[in-house]
């Protein structure tokens, strides 16, 4: 299941949804809102997406999981809008048979959003704000 | 035969032109790279961006790949998910 929601991202949900009797394993990855980037406090990140570029390049990134892995199921879950400290940026979740191939999966599929989804993340700090990677 | 296209943006490319979408003057069969050159005269401030792509139909394209009027373009300045 791959979404790109601005609602809070219901970590238990997920869990339930990748649980089977076949799943001896199951990895998460939760990208969360940091208070801080290199020691500047940050008061909030803003998400902005393409949306259907977005979804289209996570079903890759996904698609090229299962080839490479054992893959049962999968969630990634990413979120829009306004975030606070401590809110779920990025769900990932992998459940396989044994855990080498969720933890590999999980890294993977994370590593890649970060190089190639077109979302886009603002810092916003006391004094101002930054799209982050945009400047050379 | 001069025409335009509509280009969506998004992240600093919206802020720096303060418009989510802009037609921008092109010429039947001109390519994405001939887009990005004419972007660039009309919004001068896009050269402060580390790299710009474009995608197509929500395809990341080449500059070589030749655009349609009908198609949807978008400016896809360096990505930062997760």
């Amino acid at each position: 299941m791959i979404a790109i929601t601005s609602d809070p991202i219901d970590v238990s949900a997920a869990l339930t949804y990748l649980q089977s009797d076949q799943a001896g394993a199951i990895d998460f990855f939760l990208g969360v809102v940091r208070d801080n980037t290199q020691e500047r406090p940050v008061d909030r990140l803003e998400y902005e997406a393409y949306d259907r570029m977005a979804i289209s390049e996570m079903q890759k990134i996904a698609d090229e999981a299962h080839q490479r892995w054992p893959i049962l199921r999968y969630t990634i879950i990413h979120r829009k809008g306004t975030l606070q400290i401590g809110e779920i940026a990025v769900l990932i979740g992998i459940a396989t048979a044994h855990r080498a191939a969720s933890f590999d999966a999980c890294r993977y599929i994370i590593d890649t959003i970060k190089q190639t989804v077109p979302i886009w993340k603002k810092e916003v700090f006391a004094n101002g704000e930054t799209w982050v990677n945009a400047h050379p | 035969m001069s025409s335009s296209v509509s280009v969506l943006l998004f992240g600093i490319t919206r802020d720096l032109t303060g418009q989510s979408a802009v037609s921008v003057p092109f010429p039947e069969g001109g390519s994405v790279g001939d887009l990005i050159d004419q972007l660039h005269l009309d919004y001068p401030a896009l050269a402060s961006i580390r790299s710009l792509l474009v995608a197509v139909n929500g395809e990341y394209a080449e500059s070589e790949q030749i655009l349609a009027q009908n198609d949807e373009i978008a400016l896809i300045p360096p990505v930062s998910g997760g």
